[in-house]
């Protein structure tokens, strides 16, 4: 019979952990800030149809970065898990901690139990009624939970890209403002012999959740508006329309902390604005 | 919640596994009490057990499709509300009216617009009308059982085709039975206690290609004929303000109307009725 060798405990997971972050650091990075008019996502996403950015629920977003079928999985199971508790209970009770919560116990126990650690790194993030108010949860392949204050980087050399958000980065600017930090943040690596990169609009994923809105506050920014958006076209009060999208109008928020009195969901209804 | 414990406090399997895009398949796993065709019921009519919720009216417009549903839910003889809600949003561009026992149909609605917003998070992709319309036509067969008993829920359906290759035949109706369905309805249709009425006066005004306004007055004026000679169907009540509930669905989603517009519309159609009672 073969001899096993020993490795310590400490020895697994420092393995365990270089693994991760090697392969974490190969990907493309992503970008979460606060910004007036909600929490807006910037991902470096060459594929159009394979999102790092989706939606998990009314007021959470989410944005991850690594390999995909493992960040998928755990997007799904966000989805099922903010599905289910809106349903048993109500959509303003479905919220990012407990999600946040959930995917840290998730990577937690795949980090410790399995031989191979999930090489994936996640924004769990929640608009609020302010920029005060957002919650931005970053998750490690560890299961370890961040609060971030109003901004934060993922990915591969993610300290220089936070370090340029930092410097840059206001919680009362414009979607505009917010998406040219953002980029310009992202384009600062990974340049020939460091010197800044362009970053095309077709290379990105852009979404924001946005704050003035009521029910689902998720909406994708692409083509044309996108272009327009980072070429600063677009004049910053200006809420460019996700293309075929409905309507929704902008009202306050507190609008959506009305108690449920009928069973349709309050985001796809239009109530008249004298609030009956 | 899910079954069995685990210390190590991660979500189950069947919360990660690829699985199924369907929410109703996922709850059938992990809390199939939650699923309304999943209780046992006692044996027995329990027909006049709960509230019963009745006329809904759909017409087909140029632009897209209007669902109008009067206020009334009645038990018995009885009126148990008079301001009940039952035309909402499935999703963004189709609505869905119940008719039959209140309670079951407000849980089957809900649980219908979850199903669509969940295909629509997990896929990236809105599910077809007709997708929708079998989703719909499964999850009221599930609830054939208690149907038999006397607690029916028959919706109707409707909404905008964004893949329709004439955008005058956008707007498209389904209907159901007990059994499921769906039976797709040409121009308009009304479900409900009062339906005979409604459709009656819809057969005579309808005309295809009618524009989005002249369709609401039109589903306003069924409803009021529905009241007009079935009990269990609300009128519009000028004293409390209690207007139908209007819904429309076009190119650029769902609507509803403000309840300062159903108003106008409501007292219109009741000034015609003082010169003409029979419209």
């Amino acid at each position: 019979m073969a001899m096993q060798f020993y490795a310590s405990p400490e020895q697994i997971m420092r393995d365990r952990s270089e693994l991760a972050r090697k392969g974490i650091a190969r990907g493309r990075s992503a970008v979460v800030l606060s910004y007036a008019g909600g929490v807006l996502f910037v991902a470096e996403n060459l594929s159009s149809a394979l999102h790092k950015v989706s939606e998990i629920y009314d007021r959470i977003g989410f944005a991850a970065v690594g390999r995909y079928n493992e960040f998928e999985n755990l997007r799904r199971a966000g989805v099922r898990m903010a599905d289910l508790n809106g349903l048993s209970y109500d959509r303003r009770d479905v919220t990012g901690r407990a999600l946040a919560n959930a995917f840290a116990q998730t990577l937690g126990a795949i980090f410790t139990e399995q031989s191979k650690p999930f090489e994936v790194e996640i924004c769990v993030a929640e608009v609020g009624a302010t920029a005060d108010d957002d919650e931005l949860y970053r998750l490690t392949y560890d299961g370890s939970v961040n609060d971030e204050p109003g901004r934060m980087a993922m990915g591969g050399q993610a300290e220089a890209i936070t370090g340029v958000l930092k410097s840059q980065h206001r919680a009362d600017m414009s979607l505009g403002e917010a998406a040219r930090v953002a980029v310009q943040a992202l384009s600062t690596v990974g340049g020939e012999g460091g010197a800044a990169r362009t970053i095309a609009a077709n290379q990105l994923e852009v979404a924001v959740l946005d704050r003035h809105r009521v029910g689902r506050t998720f909406r994708r920014i692409t083509g044309a508006a996108l272009t327009a958006l980072l070429d600063g076209d677009v004049s910053d009060a200006e809420q460019p329309a996700e293309a075929g999208g409905p309507d929704t109008p902008a009202q306050p928020t507190t609008e959506a902390h009305k108690p449920t009195t009928s069973a349709g969901s309050a985001d796809l209804e239009d109530k008249p604005a004298d609030g009956k | 919640m899910a079954a069995g414990f685990d210390p190590s406090g991660r979500l189950p399997d069947v919360f990660t596994n690829a699985g199924t895009s369907s929410f109703t398949t996922f709850l059938s796993r992990v809390a199939p009490e939650m699923l309304p065709g999943r209780r046992p019921l006692p044996p027995g009519m329990a027909a006049d057990l709960a509230p019963h919720a009745t006329t809904i009216v759909a017409i087909a417009a140029a632009e897209g499709v209007v669902m109008a549903g009067d206020r009334r839910a009645t038990m018995g003889n009885l009126i148990a509300q008079r301001d009940i809600e039952k035309v909402h949003p499935a999703d963004a561009y189709s609505l869905v009216g119940i008719a039959g026992t209140a309670g079951i149909g407000i849980e089957l609605m809900r649980l219908f617009q979850v199903e669509l917003e969940h295909y629509e998070k997990i896929e990236g992709a809105m599910l077809s009308l007709d997708g929708k319309a079998n989703r719909l036509a499964s999850m009221i067969r599930g609830n054939l059982g208690a149907a038999m008993q006397g607690l029916a829920v028959v919706p109707l359906f409707a909404g905008f085709d964004l893949a329709a290759a004439d955008p005058a035949r956008a707007g498209r109706i389904f209907s159901f039975d007990v059994t499921g369905g769906p039976y797709e309805e040409t121009g308009y249709d009304a479900i409900g206690s009062g339906s005979l009425f409604a459709k009656s006066a819809l057969k005579k005004r309808f005309r295809a290609g009618l524009s989005v306004d002249d369709a609401t007055r039109l589903a306003v004026e069924a409803l009021y004929d529905a009241a007009d000679d079935d009990t269990a169907t609300g009128g519009p009540d000028l004293t409390r303000r209690i207007y139908p509930v209007v819904m429309t669905a076009t190119a650029e989603g769902t609507r509803r109307l403000t309840d300062a517009e159903t108003a106008a519309i409501a007292e219109g159609v009741v000034a015609g009725r003082m010169e003409n009672p029979g419209g």
